[in-house]
């Protein structure tokens, strides 16, 4: 192939400093942090989904929302960390609940197909307004910790990625014990499964789904102010955070948010693992042929029972 | 009818005919350039400050009295990044508003979808892509011309560099999309006429949010550098990854690179990373007697002025492909044929931001690797490697 | 064949054979020609969503196999076009198959993701291992029929508005078929249609491979009228615009599927004068129409035009 008969590139082999291990568990890494992102979209999807059934595809642009107004507030205004996520959360908060009462509300009796392609038409215009507030550049501001990243037998993983995963995990747990335990929660998965029979119980429909819209906007915006340290943040990234979370949700079910961070970290893991044992050209790929394959042998996700599925219209 | 009123006739006459005179002058035909730049969608990275260019510069000119007296519009059309929104803006501008030429469109797949339009509609065509097939082979390329530097070029000036330095063996991660795979193909196809081998070939998505695997893959091979190819957030994520993972191997990125906003974005990470970049970043630091050193000094000086913010190597494409089109019409007047005559045949020594261009029958870029200074970051700035 | 059916191709015809003779610029045939192209992908996806009742994000895969199938074919293996065409056609056909049958057994969002993940497979094969990767290729041969090469816009605006005139005709005909009854029968109650004895799933996966050599055919079309192909015309983003279209348009009528990909083709093309805000106002305008023409266009259209017909028809 070339002067010195080397071969053209090896298969992966690794020198003598680099131990198997050390590389597998930088790939996990990569890929439980690549995961944790997907997860929380995943999320967000479930919250809307368990309250109305609908796909709000404008999920994506909420994480960015995140990432980009807490850049505004904390690096451009200056103001103090706690403060810039209060405000970034109360913004995505009012978002969420704007898109509700606008667009979501004035329909009575909607189709749900039409409601999702409202969602679509709804992201675009979110992006449209995002491209003009923050131009097409991508922002990126300090790790909320300082320092070196942490090394596990060799291999690095990053203090943010901790992060990343940390909240999370702390959402996944605030989520459960709120469906679970409140009522509030147990009133907002009843409108999903049969808003009628929610309605003659007394449960506010239209209040439930308006909540849940506002804090799935929540729970995509604090995705996004903890990934961009990592990934950076542009106007335009929300439709593939979107189809990433979207397919984190239904690899583990729709509405078990168990199941989104399964999906998610499965997703995340897989396109790793390929990049870096098998094409990282194909990797995208090799992750939807297997949710494929879960879909086509367990067609309701990988934590949702058929029985379960069944309950819903769609 | 007396003498004082025919005499006040005659004056009156004779004010009216130079007013008109004069009127004519300033309505004389303004000359139409169409402009296709992705200003929205993902290549708008490029089309924004292409477009910013455009618009400066039709002022400026006008400012300055138009092409021999003639005001210059220069019609933008957003092309959205898509080649099918580029085929129509091109018939638009083509069909509604009858331009002398186009410049643009930001992308080689948006340029290439308009090289039959512009052979059937005889009229030139001045790309601000990089990708080789625009402009080859040349014989099916009569009416199109580009500014920006080959591909290749970048590549020889980064290998002719690494040679220097003792580098034989290099890991290569490209961005999958247009720009980063033309890269990808020209390292490949280069590497053997420097020694060089390629021990690893990794590539990532555009909107991918860690690379951490694929140069860990890299550092695994033993490669003693690292070559990353794409434009946009994935080169300063890449430059991150590299920077965490204590690589020990030098950095390397495409051209694409120079634009400060990326030192700014990756920090301290970005110490150290060396590319080949077009000399409009690094003008402070040309010697005086650079020939491309005022026209590089008055435009980014001009642009940062009117939109604070730098023009980087981009918008200089669209300067060099519009500024080469005035120079021609100004000599030629406003005929497609013996503008693009021009073109190909006149422009040869001619200082652009993105080099000193020799176009000829047989070449329509006209520039080489000697448009490329070696760059490394350090202390947060650019600094030339000799 | 219903009298207002026949009635609306003829106004078809009349309409695409004048439109050239009141506009002859190029750019309007152009804006014409891609309103061709997409209208023919969204009868197909009219059909499947708006009578079999399924959902499909992964038209662009479709659309893509069509492009990339008859340019290599025409280009490399020297085919001609025609027959480089069917060979699309041929290999959607399959391709729907193998997504179809499994995919058929799962519903609403899941099969939105099912065939979501189709189109984003068909994308990334053809970017990775596509003739020319992420850039694409070029001087894909024009459309000859028996040796007469068409080249000018007029002939393929022509040529493509045949192509959906003859496409529309036998779409009609199909759903006022035996088929097309059940068809809506399946709609209406998949329990009932089973019930009956229908082989629900094999009429399912008819139409699933109808949708695709649509979509095919239009691909086909697009690559040899533009002669330059990549990728990015196959994207997600394609899958969602031709969704987008038969909603607009109207679902529960196939002309819908033609008056959204018009509309939707037109719309940025009236847009450019906003400039750079065009995004938002499409938005905009998007949202709106969703929301105020719930039913789509077609339902509006028709009501308009039966209040034009009314008193015409009082007089006789």
């Amino acid at each position: 192939m070339n002067d010195w008969g080397d071969d053209s590139i090896p298969p992966i082999l690794f020198r003598e400093y680099h131990n198997l291990l050390t590389v597998f568990l930088q790939f996990l890494f990569s890929g439980l942090t690549v995961g944790a992102v997907y997860a929380l979209v995943g999320i967000g999807f479930n919250i809307t989904y368990n309250a109305t059934s609908i796909i709000n595809l404008a999920q994506g642009e909420f994480v960015v929302i995140g990432g980009l107004m807490m850049w505004f507030f904390y690096i451009s205004l200056k103001l103090p960390f706690f403060v810039s996520v209060a405000l970034t959360i109360f913004t995505a908060g009012v978002v969420g609940l704007l898109m509700e009462r606008l667009t979501i509300k004035p329909l009575k009796n909607p189709d749900l197909l039409l409601m999702i392609m409202i969602t679509i038409a709804v992201s675009i215009v979110l992006r449209g307004i995002l491209m003009f507030s923050f131009g097409k550049e991508p922002y990126v501001y300090p790790a909320f910790t300082e320092g070196e990243p942490l090394n596990i037998s060799g291999a690095i993983i990053q203090q943010q990625a901790l992060w990343v995963v940390g909240i999370t995990g702390f959402c996944i747990v605030l989520l459960f014990l709120f469906f679970k335990k409140t009522m509030m929660g147990k009133a907002m998965l009843a409108c999903a499964v049969n808003p009628t029979a929610a309605k003659l119980v007394g449960i506010n429909v239209s209040q439930m789904v308006m909540l849940s819209f506002i804090l799935s906007a929540i729970v995509g915006a604090i995705g996004g102010m903890a990934i961009t340290p990592i990934s950076l943040m542009e106007y335009d990234k929300g439709p593939m955070l979107a189809v990433k979370g979207f397919c984190a949700a239904i690899m583990g079910g729709l509405g078990s948010n168990r199941g989104a961070v399964l999906g998610g970290f499965i997703i995340g893991v897989l396109e790793s693992m390929t990049a870096g044992y098998l094409h990282s050209g194909s990797k995208d790929a090799v992750a939807l042929v297997i949710l494929l394959m879960i879909l086509f042998f367990k067609p309701s996700g990988l934590f949702v029972s058929k029985t379960m599925l069944q309950l819903r219209k769609f | 009818m007396n003498k004082v009123t025919e005499k006040l006739l005659v004056v009156l006459l004779a004010v009216l005919t130079v007013v008109l005179l004069i009127g004519n002058v300033h309505a004389k035909e303004p000359y139409k350039i169409g402009a296709l730049f992705a200003v929205t969608g993902p290549a708008s990275f490029l089309g924004e400050p292409e477009k910013n260019t455009a618009l400066m510069l039709e002022e400026q000119i006008n400012k300055a009295g138009g092409i021999n007296g003639h005001p210059v519009k220069i019609i933008i059309e957003d092309t959205k990044s898509d080649e099918t929104q580029a085929v129509l803006s091109a018939k638009k501008l083509l069909e509604n508003d009858k331009v002398l030429a186009i410049v643009g469109p930001s992308t080689t797949g948006e340029s290439m979808a308009l090289v039959p339009i512009m052979n059937n509609a005889k009229t030139p065509l001045l790309s601000c892509a990089a990708g080789a097939p625009i402009t080859q082979p040349v014989s099916e390329r009569y009416w199109i011309f580009k500014t920006p530097q080959y591909d290749t070029s970048a590549v020889e000036a980064i290998y002719e560099y690494m040679k220097k330095q003792g580098i034989s063996k290099v890991g290569i991660i490209t961005i999958s999309t247009g720009f980063g795979d033309a890269g990808r193909k020209a390292l490949q196809e280069i590497a053997p006429k420097y020694g060089i081998t390629i021990l690893a070939d990794e590539k990532y998505g555009p909107k991918d949010s860690d690379m951490t695997t694929q140069l860990t893959k890299i550092k695994a091979s033993g490669a003693q550098a690292v070559i990353n190819w794409s434009v946009g957030p994935g080169q300063v994520i890449v430059t991150k990854n590299w920077h965490a993972l204590r690589m020990d191997i030098p950095l390397y990125q495409s051209h694409g690179w120079g634009s400060k906003k990326n030192i700014e974005l990756a920090g301290k990470a970005a110490e150290g990373v060396i590319a080949p970049l077009g000399r409009l970043v690094v003008w402070e630091k040309l010697p005086d007697k650079h020939p491309q050193k005022a026209l590089l000094k008055k435009y980014t000086q001009d642009y940062e002025a009117r939109y604070k913010s730098e023009p980087g190597t981009f918008g200089g494409h669209a300067y060099d492909s519009i500024m080469m089109l005035v120079d021609a019409i100004k000599k030629v007047g406003p005929n497609k044929k013996k503008i693009r005559d021009y073109i190909e045949t006149k422009i040869k020594n001619w200082p652009g931001t993105g080099g000193v261009f020799n176009m000829s029958k047989s070449d329509h870029c006209g520039l080489d690797k000697n448009a490329f200074e070696m760059v490394v970051v350090k202390d947060g700035d650019w600094s030339l490697l000799k | 064949m219903k009298k207002e059916d026949v009635l609306s191709l003829l106004v078809l015809v009349l309409l695409f054979v004048l439109f050239p003779l009141l506009s002859n610029s190029s750019y309007t045939l152009t804006i014409g020609i891609f309103a061709g192209i997409n209208s023919l992908v969204a009868i197909g996806l009219c059909i499947l969503m708006g009578y079999a009742g399924q959902v499909s994000l992964g038209q662009a895969g479709f659309y893509g196999i069509g492009a990339y199938v008859s340019s290599i074919l025409s280009l490399h293996a020297g085919l001609p076009v025609i027959l480089s065409a069917v060979c699309g056609m041929i290999v959607a056909a399959f391709a729907a198959v193998i997504l179809a049958v499994p995919a058929l057994r799962l519903k609403g969002h899941y099969l939105a993701v099912a065939t979501l993940g189709f189109g984003e497979i068909i994308y990334i094969i053809l970017n990775e291992w596509g003739p020319g990767g992420p850039s694409g290729f070029g001087d894909i041969p024009h459309v000859s029929v028996l040796g007469y090469t068409l080249v000018s816009t007029e002939e393929y605006f022509y040529l493509i508005w045949v192509l959906v005139t003859a496409v529309m005709f036998f779409s009609i005909n199909l759903i006022k078929s035996r088929t097309g009854r059940a068809l809506r029968a399946i709609h209406d109650s998949e329990l009932a249609c089973n019930a009956m004895g229908l082989n629900v799933t094999a009429i399912k996966i008819k139409v699933f491979i109808l949708s695709a050599v649509y979509a095919s055919l239009a691909g086909s079309l697009y690559a040899h009228y533009v002669t330059f192909i990549s990728p990015s015309s196959f994207s997600l983003f394609y899958s969602i615009l031709v969704l987008m279209m038969v909603i607009v348009g109207g679902i529960t009528n196939l002309w819908g599927a033609i008056i959204g990909a018009v509309v939707i083709t037109v719309l940025p093309e009236l847009l450019r004068k906003f400039e750079e805000l065009d995004v938002l106002v499409y938005g905009l305008i998007l949202t709106l129409t969703l929301m105020f023409f719930r039913k789509g266009l077609v339902p509006l259209i028709a009501e308009k035009l039966k209040k034009f017909r009314g008193p015409a028809v009082a007089e006789h």
